[in-house]
C-alpha cells in the first residue's frame, strides 16, 4: 500500500518541470475549470464534504463544512472574502513552499474553484515574510492567470468575477492564527480576535471571511476533477486522501512527499527517507505534526498510522504532517526548550497567560536542560502549562504548552537524571 | 431576553448581554482588569473565565461571550477558581513588589483582586521583568514595569478620545505600552487613563507621593472649569484639596473629566487672597476685616452700585450680590465679563437644550463659532460618539481638530444665512439635526440668526429639541437664571458710571472701563480683578463653601464644601451680608439656610436638582443681523481661570503642550 504517480496531486512537487502557466496546463491544470464551476456551488461543496478532505493546516476541521458556513447570499451587500493561509511559519513544516514554488497554479485556480464556491468576491493570499522568491513566483504566477484571462472579470470564462491579491506578511509567527492574519492583512497589528464572532460572520473589514491552508485550497480542484470517492479511496475513515508530509531531522534523506494518509510511520520513512540515521533501535522520539504537538517515544509511534486520529490516539497530532524525528543523540530536553524559546518569541502579548506564561516556562525549561532545578519544579511546570493551555484567546498558548507536557509525560526520568547529576556536582564542588 | 442560570439560578438577561453582565445581574463578582463599560471589548487579561455550558471543556471570558438562551454558567467551580489562580500569578509573575512605594496603593485593582482570588505565594523563581518609563507629558507619571497590558489606556485614547496617542509596542513578554515616540499625551482628556489603569502604571504626575487613599476626605462636588458642570469628587486631608477625580453621572461627564478641572487642584492653595488688602496712595497694603468694611463704608454708593459675577462663582453668591444691590436699589447685574450682550429674556434661547446625552443621539449637527475642545472637551466626547453613530459635523469658524470627521464651512458668521447645498440637505433629511452655538458667534449677533436656522430646519420637534447655546462659564446659566443680564451687557454697568463695583471673582473684565468706580472684590485668587481692585476681601473657592451650580444645559446641581477657606477668608455670601452691615441696609437673610430659602423662592427651579424647565424656544425675529469672522474667546484652555493661572501643574501644561517649550525632564 503506496501511493502511485498517477494518483499524485502535486506532480511537479520537486521543480523537475516549469511552475509556469504552460507547464501547469500540461500538467491539468485550468483544464476546463469553467466547467468545474458550472456546477454550481451546492454541488462543489457537496464534493468537497463527500471527499472527506480535512484541513491541511493543522486543525483538521473538514473543509467542505467550513466553506458551508459561509452566507449563501449577501444580505447587506457585503462581499465575502477567501483568505489563504500561506504563512507557512511552525517548525518543521515546508510543504506550502513547495507547492508555491513549482505548482502556485494549482493554488490559484484552487483559489477561484474555492471563492467561488463560498460565494467569496476576491481571495487574498496571505504569503509568509521570508518566502522572498516563492512570493516573487507567486506574484508572477497570479500575472499570468490575470494575463490568460484566468483571473479577473469573467474569471476562465466562468462568467464570475474574481480577483486574487498576494499580501506579504512581516514575519510574524502569529500571522497564521486566521484572526491575526486577517488584523495583519487590514494593516493592524497581528493579534487574534476574540470568537465569536467568527470570520465566517464577520471577519476581514468586517465581512465574511473563510481562511483556508494552501493544501486545502490547491488540491480542491483535483478533487473536483477526479472525484470524491477517488479521494476518499486513500486513508482510514474519518482520514481521507493524500497528504504531503515533510519530514525533517534525523533520516538519512529528509524529503517532502505526497503519501496517502494513514500510512504506517515506518513504511513512510523506509520508503522515502532511507530510514532512520543508524537503524531503528538509533530512534529516539518523534514530533509528528509540526512543533506545536507533543512529541511522542519512538516504540509508540514506530508502527503508528500517520493520521488525524491516529496521532491523537497517541497523544500527539497530525498538525500539518511536519514531522520531525529525533535520534538518540539528540538531547531531548535542549531540543523542546528550544521550541520553548520560538513560542516566548512569537507570543503577541495580547492575553496574559501566554504573555507571561511563555516566558516563564522557556525559563524552567533552560534550567530543566542544565538540571539547575528541584525535581518538584517539574511538577510546577507541568502545572503551569495547564495554566496557560486552555486559558488563551488563540492557540498559541496550547502550542507553547504541548511540547513540554509531550516531554514531561515522556522524558520525566531524563530530567530528573540531570537534576541529581547536576546536584552531585554541587555537592562535590561544596 | 435569553434565560441563562448562574450559578444555579435562574435569570433572564437583556438580549445583547454578555456572560459577564448575567453573572453581575446574578449579584456575582466577576474580577477583571481589561473590561471596562465604556470600551470596546479586548478579552485579554483572562481574569473573568468563567465555566460555561454548552461550549468547549475549557473557560470562557465572560466579558466577551454573549449571553445566550440555555446557558448554564459556573462562577464558583474548581475550574473557574483555578482559572482566576492562574491567571492572577500570571499577572503578578513579572509585576514588581514595590506596593509600599506605589501611588495606587489602597486603590489598586491588582491588589485587592490578588487577595480576592489569588494565592498565597509565589512559585516564581527567575527574575522579574523590568520595563524603562515612558514619557507621557506633564500630567501622567509612568512606572511602566507594573503594566499589565489591558489596554484600557489605548482603547480610551484610540475611543474616546480619538486620537492614536497610546499605543503597544513589540509582542510577547517585551510588549510596552507608550506613547507615539514617547511624545507628551496632548488631548484635553488625557489624564483619565490614569483612573482607567488597574494599577500603578499610569498615575497622576502633581500628586506623585502625596497620600494615601484611606487618608483621604471624600467631598462631591462639581467642577467649575467650564459649563458642563462635570460631577466630580475632592479627596482632601487636613484644610488640602489634594486631587479631584471625576464622578460617574451618565447624563453629564459619564465617568471621565477634562484634564483642567482635575490638575486645577494644586491652584486652590496659590496665589490665594487671604486677608483683605486696601488701595492706599495707589498700591495695595493688607488690612484688616474692619478697616476693608470701614473703607467700603466709607463711600455710602446707595443706588449708583453694580455687580459683576465671575465665572467660577455659584448660586448663592450672585443672589446675596443681588439682595445687596438690590437693598441699595440697584438692578445693575451683569456676568458676561467679556462684553457679550445677546438676549437673555428667554432662558430656553440659551440653552443647550439636546442634553448633553441626547445629543450623542443627533445626525447633523451644525457647529457656529466654538472650539469645542477647549470650550467644553467632554462635550466634544459626546459629539464623537455621535459622529460614530453617523451623524454629519459641520463648522463654522477657524479650523481645529475635531478629532472626528468635520466639514469647515468658512470663517464667517454671516454663513449662517447663507448654507452650502449639502449642509441644508442633510439638515433637511435629519431625524435629528441640532445647532451649537458657541461663545464666538454669539460675539457675532448668531443668537437670532441661530433661531432662525431652528425654525427653517424645524429643530424643535416632537421629542427633541436641537437648538444649543453652548457656556463656557460655570457660572453663566445660573447667573442668566437670576438676572444676571443687562439688555446691552457690561457696556450698560459702563454707561452707568457706577460710584461702586462689586466683583464676584470677575477675573475677565476689562477693569480699565471702571476707572472712574470705587472696585470692591470678593474674590479668593490675586488674579487680574485684584489688581486693579480698591478693596479686596478675600472668599472662598469652589472647594471652600457649599453652592448651586446650572450648567449648560440648565442641569441644576450642588456642591459641597471640602475644606475651609485660607487665613481670614471667609465664604463669599458672610461677606456679603457683612457688607449689607456696613452699608445700613437689609439684604433679608441671616444664615446660609435663609439665603438658600430666599433664593429658591425667587427662582424656584434652584431649588431643585436636575434639569430645570426653560419653557418653549421664542419665535425667530423677522430680521436677524450676523456677520464678520468668528474668533474663539479661549486662548488658553489650561489657564482661562484664576484658579488655573494659578496652577503649576496647568501653567507647564500650557507652556508645553500648547507651546511646545521644551521640558528639561523631555530632553533628557
Amino acid at each position: 500500500m503506496a501511493l502511485a504517480d498517477k494518483d499524485r496531486i502535486f506532480t511537479n512537487l520537486y521543480g523537475y518541470q516549469p511552475w509556469n502557466l504552460a507547464a501547469a496546463q500540461a500538467r491539468g491544470d485550468w483544464d476546463n475549470t469553467k466547467d468545474l464551476i458550472a456546477r454550481g456551488r451546492d454541488a462543489i461543496i457537496q464534493e468537497m464534504k463527500d471527499s472527506g478532505l480535512r484541513g491541511r493546516g493543522g486543525a483538521g476541521f473538514p473543509t467542505g463544512m467550513k466553506w458551508s458556513f459561509m452566507p449563501k447570499e449577501s444580505k447587506d451587500g457585503r462581499p465575502s472574502f477567501l483568505v489563504i493561509n500561506a504563512d507557512e511559519s511552525e517548525p518543521g513544516s515546508c510543504k506550502d513552499r513547495e507547492i508555491i514554488r513549482h505548482d502556485p497554479h494549482k493554488l490559484i485556480e484552487g483559489a477561484l474553484v474555492a471563492g467561488f464556491a463560498m460565494g467569496a468576491r476576491a481571495a487574498y493570499i496571505y504569503i509568509r515574510g521570508e518566502y522572498i522568491r516563492e512570493a516573487e513566483t507567486l506574484f508572477a504566477a497570479v500575472a499570468e492567470a490575470y494575463d490568460a484571462g484566468l483571473l479577473g472579470k469573467n474569471a476562465a470564462g466562468s462568467g464570475y468575477d474574481f480577483d486574487v491579491f498576494v499580501h506579504r506578511g512581516a514575519g510574524a509567527y502569529i500571522c497564521g492564527e486566521e484572526t491575526a492574519m486577517i488584523e495583519s492583512i487590514e494593516g493592524k497589528k497581528g493579534q487574534p480576535r476574540l470568537k465569536p464572532p467568527f470570520p465566517a460572520g464577520a471577519g476581514l473589514y468586517g465581512c465574511p471571511t473563510t481562511v483556508n491552508n494552501v493544501e486545502s485550497i490547491a488540491v480542491a480542484p483535483t478533487i473536483l476533477r477526479r472525484g470524491a470517492s477517488w479521494f476518499s479511496s486513500f486513508g482510514r475513515e474519518n482520514n481521507k486522501g493524500t497528504k504531503l508530509f515533510q519530514i525533517s531531522g534525523h533520516v538519512n534523506t529528509p524529503c517532502v512527499v505526497e503519501e496517502e494518509m494513514s500510512i504506517p510511520f515506518r513504511e513512510l520513512i523506509e520508503k522515502h527517507c532511507g530510514g532512520i540515521r543508524g537503524g531503528w533501535d538509533n530512534l529516539l522520539a518523534v514530533i509528528p505534526g509540526g512543533s506545536s504537538v507533543p512529541l511522542v517515544p519512538a516504540a509508540e509511534i514506530m508502527d503508528a498510522p500517520m493520521d488525524f486520529d491516529g496521532l491523537r490516539a497517541l497523544g500527539s497530532g497530525l498538525g500539518t504532517a511536519a514531522v520531525i524525528v529525533m535520534d538518540k543523540s539528540t538531547d531531548i530536553v535542549r531540543a523542546i526548550s528550544r521550541l520553548s524559546y520560538f513560542y516566548k518569541h512569537e507570543s503577541c502579548g495580547q492575553c496574559t497567560p501566554c504573555r507571561e506564561g511563555t516566558g516563564w516556562m522557556w525559563r524552567v525549561m533552560e534550567r530543566l536542560r542544565t538540571g539547575d532545578a528541584d525535581v518538584e519544579e517539574i511538577d510546577m511546570l507541568f502545572n503551569v502549562t495547564k495554566q496557560v493551555e486552555g486559558h488563551t484567546i488563540c492557540a498559541l498558548g496550547d502550542a507553547a504548552a504541548w511540547p513540554i507536557q509531550g516531554l514531561i509525560r515522556h522524558f520525566r526520568p531524563e530530567i530528573e537524571r540531570r537534576i541529581a547529576a547536576r546536584a552531585d556536582v554541587r555537592e562535590a564542588a561544596e | 431576553m435569553p434565560k441563562v442560570k448562574v450559578d444555579g439560578v435562574e435569570l433572564e438577561v437583556p438580549a445583547g448581554a454578555t456572560v459577564l453582565q448575567a453573572c453581575e445581574l446574578a449579584g456575582k463578582e466577576i474580577p477583571r482588569f481589561c473590561y471596562h463599560e465604556r470600551l470596546s471589548i479586548a478579552g485579554n487579561c483572562r481574569m473573568c473565565l468563567v465555566e460555561v455550558k454548552p461550549g468547549p471543556p475549557k473557560p470562557q471570558a465572560s466579558c466577551a461571550l454573549p449571553a445566550s438562551e440555555g446557558q448554564e454558567i459556573r462562577t464558583d467551580s474548581e475550574m473557574v477558581k483555578k482559572a482566576r489562580e492562574g491567571v492572577m500569578e500570571f499577572l503578578l509573575i513579572n509585576h514588581p513588589l514595590d506596593c509600599p512605594i506605589c501611588d495606587q496603593g489602597g486603590e489598586c485593582d491588582l491588589q485587592d483582586q490578588s487577595v480576592a482570588y489569588g494565592r498565597g505565594g509565589s512559585r516564581y523563581h527567575e527574575h522579574k521583568r523590568a520595563v524603562t518609563e515612558k514619557y507621557m507629558g506633564p500630567l501622567i507619571k509612568t512606572t511602566m514595569t507594573r503594566c499589565i497590558h489591558c489596554t484600557r489606556c489605548v482603547r480610551f485614547s484610540e475611543e474616546i478620545a480619538g486620537v492614536d496617542e497610546i499605543g503597544a509596542l513589540y509582542r510577547g513578554e517585551t510588549m510596552q505600552i507608550s506613547t507615539y515616540l514617547e511624545k507628551a499625551a496632548k488631548h484635553e482628556l488625557s489624564a483619565n487613563v490614569i483612573d482607567l489603569c488597574p494599577v500603578g502604571a499610569l498615575t497622576s504626575k502633581p500628586y506623585a507621593f502625596e497620600a494615601r487613599p484611606w487618608e483621604l476626605k471624600k467631598t462631591l462636588s462639581i467642577d467649575v472649569s467650564d459649563a458642563i458642570g462635570a460631577n466630580i469628587r475632592l479627596d482632601s486631608r487636613g484644610r488640602e484639596v489634594l486631587r479631584i477625580l471625576p464622578r460617574v453621572n451618565d447624563d453629564v461627564n459619564e465617568e471621565w473629566l477634562a484634564d483642567r478641572g482635575r490638575f486645577m487642584v494644586d491652584g486652590l492653595t496659590r496665589r490665594r487672597l487671604d486677608r483683605p488688602w486696601l488701595r492706599r496712595d495707589g498700591k495695595l497694603v493688607a488690612a484688616t476685616w474692619a478697616e476693608a468694611f470701614a473703607a467700603v463704608a466709607s463711600i455710602n454708593p446707595s443706588a449708583s452700585v453694580a455687580v459683576v459675577a465671575g465665572d467660577l462663582v455659584d448660586c448663592e453668591t450672585m443672589f446675596a450680590a443681588k439682595q445687596l444691590a438690590g437693598a441699595l436699589g440697584s438692578s445693575l447685574l451683569e456676568g458676561r465679563q467679556t462684553g457679550l450682550a445677546y438676549t437673555a429674556s428667554n432662558l430656553a434661547a440659551v440653552a443647550f437644550n439636546s442634553t448633553l446625552g441626547g445629543i450623542e443621539e443627533s445626525d447633523a449637527i451644525l457647529i457656529v463659532g466654538s472650539q469645542i475642545r477647549d470650550e467644553a472637551p467632554l462635550l466634544n466626547a459626546r459629539l464623537r460618539k455621535a459622529v460614530k453613530r453617523g451623524a454629519k459635523v459641520f463648522v463654522i469658524g477657524p479650523v481645529w481638530d475635531t478629532t472626528y470627521p468635520a466639514t469647515f464651512l468658512g470663517e464667517d458668521a454671516s454663513l449662517l444665512f447663507n448654507l452650502p447645498a449639502d449642509v441644508t440637505e442633510a439638515f433637511g433629511a435629519a431625524a435629528k439635526p441640532a445647532i451649537i452655538i458657541g461663545g464666538g458667534a454669539l460675539a457675532k449677533g448668531a443668537l437670532e440668526a441661530g433661531l432662525g436656522f431652528a425654525e427653517r430646519f424645524n429643530l424643535v420637534r416632537e421629542g427633541w429639541n436641537g437648538f444649543n447655546v453652548l457656556h463656557m462659564a460655570a457660572s453663566r446659566m445660573g447667573g442668566l437664571m437670576l438676572g444676571y443680564a443687562q439688555p446691552g451687557g457690561l457696556a450698560d454697568l459702563v454707561a452707568a458710571k457706577p460710584r461702586m463695583v462689586i466683583s464676584l471673582g470677575a477675573d475677565e473684565v476689562d477693569w480699565t472701563k471702571f476707572a472712574d468706580s470705587m472696585i470692591v472684590h470678593i474674590g479668593h485668587h490675586g488674579d487680574k480683578a485684584a489688581h486693579a481692585a480698591d478693596v479686596i476681601l478675600p472668599a472662598a473657592a469652589f472647594s471652600e463653601k457649599d453652592g448651586t451650580y446650572v450648567n449648560t444645559e440648565g442641569r441644576v446641581q450642588f456642591a459641597e464644601r471640602a475644606v475651609f477657606a485660607p487665613g481670614e477668608a471667609r465664604e463669599d455670601w458672610t461677606i456679603l451680608r457683612a457688607l449689607a452691615d456696613a452699608f445700613g441696609v437689609n439684604v433679608g437673610f441671616d444664615s446660609f439656610e435663609q439665603l438658600r430659602a430666599a433664593m429658591i423662592a425667587q427662582v424656584p427651579a434652584l431649588g431643585q436638582e436636575g434639569l430645570a424647565y426653560y419653557g418653549a424656544l421664542p419665535a425667530a425675529p423677522a430680521t436677524a443681523d450676523c456677520a464678520g469672522t468668528i474668533g474663539y474667546p479661549i486662548k488658553d484652555p489650561y489657564l482661562n481661570n484664576a484658579i488655573g493661572r494659578a496652577s503649576p501643574t496647568l501653567q507647564r501644561c500650557s507652556a508645553e503642550l500648547l507651546h511646545g517649550e521644551l521640558q528639561a525632564e523631555a530632553a533628557e
